[in-house]
């Protein structure tokens, strides 16, 4: 009998376990929403939304132009990413020969693996005195920022993309050989569009990264609160808003500066049910054609 | 109606599948390269720049002048307080999840609820944790700036990463090892012990080091924790600052490039030896598990 | 007329010897069955007429294989037009994840096809040949992944016969179909080969007998026999032969 007191016992500490993250996200929105409602209810959620002046010494908190940074920043780092780290996936999973793929492999693990602060460091010291001289003004841009940005994404594409790359059933790629299609055809026609739900993933995946990452973009983005003129220009992200003022905020300045983080929170969670719908419905497809 | 033969010679089209398998081919060799110059230049830049401040007394010695001159000990020390408490708490907890997901659980609701549960935990960005920790540990909990509020913020977001891992591990042992305990009138958590767990060892260590990787190369959740004290912390009541933070302050406030490149150049040479050296163990526990069977 | 024949082929894949001096004609317009135990090298044998071997990185042969005088291994032959030529169907029908349309569609644009109305009426052509027109003709532009086995079997046959192939080889291409999918896929068999030279490796031995002209019995990566079917299998030359078609092993 002491055995199965026992075996309940040690259930019930690993449920406890498991339900632990569960709780912590709880908590985590708990704290984060109570210390940002303030800037919600008193200061006025669209005018804290929209508002396009964000000025805390004279209690103006609109984050707008700090909305639309965040969006330029990812943006331009998805549209220098996505074609190499797609290329980089399909030479990996369907061209490279092994001997290749497996001296890539650790490769792309290290540039995941690199502190994000030594990604800023290299952006502010190599690519911002370079698009200072190249381009003009001060280098601190949305373009210095999308290329370090582009830099940190590239290994979560590249790695969830080759998953589902080779997820693509062998038989798809038989059956396209057989019919006489050279391998760049069977990757574009056959390989590529089965595989696409999961490069979809990858990309919103690393969308929410580049979305998320906070000092990388500090040490390059030049951080001037106003909706940026051109891509040269420089540029304040929602995730800069807090770290840079957190430091020295009180009253509803902090306040302020918690509901920039609701505001990511939620950003972050949509992307996060965006890329759970498109994998379930990808399953539902599959699903159905086994009938 | 016309043969596909002829068909085919009237489209003659405009450019062969050959000539385009060609093109292709230099294109994906070329993204191939471009992704490993992109690692080469980054990694020997910081080497090479951070090569000359690195020596013993580098390493050893207190920063002099808020980081001017000097080493980073302190640094060092801050680090390894945040990641071993990071490690420490989150690794029985993401085990023991995972330990529960992959075995005591019928597959249904509650397993999905945790798998999502994990992801939302990866996905939360860094800052936000920040945050969190400054709000909740620091001062609602009362810890105050010290490295144990920093490595306790830097657990919660070890988690997810260890637990990810360990449940793709756990769940492929094969169930014939499970099966040939249960044969033998074993319990669950004998089984769990006996068999599952060591099996999955080697899985389990790489996801912790995965976490272990991702709690000390952070510096946005730990930057309103740890207090950003220059000393060398000696309870995990004192505050600190880890090599990463250090870095970012050193640098945006030009305080010295020069330290800047030293302190760099130690956080990526630390990244990579132990990811190195795991990938080595790991690879032999494996041969030697494949060995005496 | 021998359509395609291999000389003296020895294949190998890395250190392991699969198929010993295999020669073996087979001629034009006619069904040859490759018959034998699991692993007695027929379904390499098989792929070795289209270089699908050619994806295994281990795979090296010796000997020769022809089609009609065009020796196939040959340095100036372009696999891609080879495997047009000598089309396959596999063993577990592998539709495309696309609509039962674009899956036929599929080889002729390939070969870079781009008149619509063309592959319309191609299309409509292959399905039926393939005898399945009657089945989908309403259903064109839905996934082919919704068909039964024995549909999606068809309508790979369809997609293989749409590039007017001249070699069809056939991988097992019942073995995971019901009985009357499998009786309609046999129907069809007689009769492209009308107009095409069929190949096909079966392990249902009543197959090879109602399918096949001629029959070649493979074990342990050596012809035994070879000859037309009935003589074959009413009247084996080989005590091997014997045995295996009176089920005593295999």
């Amino acid at each position: 009998m002491t055995n199965s007191t026992e075996e309940t016992g040690i259930k019930s500490i690993l449920l406890i376990t498991a339900l632990f993250s569960i709780f912590v996200i709880f908590l985590i929105m708990a704290f984060i929403f109570v210390e940002g409602w303030p800037a919600f209810a008193d200061y006025g959620f669209f005018k804290f939304l929209l508002g396009l002046k964000w000025d805390p010494n004279n209690n103006i908190f609109g984050v707008f132009p700090m909305i639309v940074g965040s969006l330029y920043v990812t943006f331009f780092a998805l549209l220098l990413a996505v074609p190499l780290s797609l290329l980089c996936a399909i030479f990996m999973a369907e061209v490279a020969p092994n001997n290749i793929r497996k001296f890539l492999k650790p490769v792309i693990e290290t540039l995941a693996g690199i502190p994000s602060v030594v990604y800023g460091f290299f952006g502010l010291m190599v690519i911002v005195p370079r698009v200072r001289t190249t381009f003009g003004g001060t280098g601190f841009s949305i373009f210095a920022s999308g290329i370090i940005l582009a830099i940190m994404i590239l290994p979560t594409i590249i790695s969830v993309s080759q998953d589902s790359l080779k997820a693509v059933p062998n038989s798809y790629r038989e059956a396209s050989y057989g019919l006489g299609a050279t391998n760049w055809q069977t990757i574009r026609k056959i390989i590529f569009p089965a595989a696409l739900p999961g490069i979809v993933t990858g990309i919103i995946l690393g969308m929410g990264r580049a979305i998320g990452e906070t000092l990388a973009v500090i040490m390059v983005a030049g951080n001037v609160s106003q909706i940026p003129s051109s891509i040269f220009a420089p540029v304040r992200t929602l995730t800069s808003n807090i770290a840079l003022e957190m430091g020295y905020a009180t009253g509803l300045h902090y306040n302020a500066l918690f509901a920039t983080g609701v505001i990511l929170f939620i950003v972050i969670m949509i992307l996060l049910l965006i890329t759970n719908y498109v994998q379930r419905k990808y399953k539902m497809d599959v699903g159905g054609g086994t009938l | 109606m016309n043969s596909v033969k002829e068909e085919i010679e009237k489209s003659g089209s405009k450019m062969s599948s050959k000539t385009s398998q060609k093109i292709m081919n230099v294109v994906f060799v070329f993204s191939g390269i471009l992704t490993l110059l992109i690692l080469i230049v980054i990694i020997g830049y910081i080497v090479i720049k951070g090569l000359p401040s690195l020596n013993l007394n580098f390493l050893l010695s207190n920063p002099i002048d808020s980081g001017k001159s000097g080493g980073i000990f302190p640094m060092i020390i801050s680090s390894l307080y945040v990641t071993a408490i990071a490690v420490v708490i989150a690794t029985p907890l993401a085990v023991g999840a995972a330990i529960y997901i992959s075995e005591y659980s019928s597959k249904g609701k509650i397993v999905d609820i945790v798998r999502f549960g994990a992801q939302i935990l990866a996905s939360i960005p860094s800052i936000i944790f920040g945050l969190f920790g400054l709000q909740f540990f620091v001062i609602s909990l009362n810890l105050g700036y010290s490295v144990l509020s920093g490595g306790l913020v830097l657990a919660i977001m070890a988690l997810p990463t260890i637990f990810q891992v360990a449940e793709v591990t756990l769940s492929s042992v094969p169930s014939l090892y499970k099966e040939g305990s249960y044969g033998l009138g074993a319990t669950k958590w004998q089984t769990v012990v006996g068999v599952i767990l060591p099996a999955a060892i080697p899985g389990i260590i790489t996801g912790v080091i995965l976490g272990l990787t991702r709690a000390i190369s952070e510096a946005a959740a730990v930057m309103f924790c740890v207090g950003s004290a220059i000393t060398t912390p000696i309870f995990i009541t004192d505050p600190g600052r880890p090599l990463p933070l250090h870095l970012y302050v050193l640098a945006t406030e030009g305080v010295s490039m020069q330290n800047a490149f030293g302190t760099a150049a130690v956080l990526v040479v630390i990244v990579l030896a132990i990811t190195f050296i795991t990938n080595y163990l790991v690879n032999r526990y494996q041969e030697k598990m494949m060995g005496e069977r | 007329m021998d359509k395609i024949r291999s000389e003296n082929l020895n294949v190998y894949f890395g250190d392991a010897h699969i198929l010993h001096d295999v020669n073996l004609k087979m001629p034009e317009n006619s069904i040859t069955a490759l018959i034998g135990p699991s692993g007695c090298g027929k379904s390499t044998f098989l792929r070795t007429l289209n270089r699908m071997n050619d994806l295994i990185p281990t795979f090296h042969h010796e000997g020769n294989v022809y089609l009609d005088d065009t020796e196939i291994y040959d340095d100036n032959v372009d696999v891609v037009n080879l495997r047009k030529r000598v089309g396959m169907v596999f063993q577990k029908a592998n539709s495309f994840p696309k609509s039962i349309f674009e899956n036929v569609a599929y080889g002729l644009r390939i070969h870079g096809i781009d008149d619509e109305d063309y592959i319309k009426q191609k299309v409509e052509l292959a399905l039926k040949s393939a005898a399945i027109w009657d089945e989908v003709k309403d259903k064109l532009d839905q996934s082919a992944l919704g068909l039964s086995g024995g549909q999606q079997q068809r309508l790979c046959i369809a997609r293989t016969v749409a590039i007017e192939p001249e070699v069809i080889l056939m991988d097992e291409p019942c073995s995971a179909l019901d009985p009357i999918s499998t009786l309609k896929i046999e129907d069809l068999m007689t009769e492209l080969k009308k107009e095409f030279t069929i190949v096909i490796v079966t392990h249902n031995m009543q197959q090879a007998t109602r399918v096949s002209d001629s029959t070649a019995f493979f074990l342990n990566g050596q012809i035994i026999e070879h000859g037309p079917t009935e003589e074959l299998f009413v009247n084996p030359k080989e005590e091997k032969t014997e045995e295996y078609i009176s089920g005593r092993f295999g």
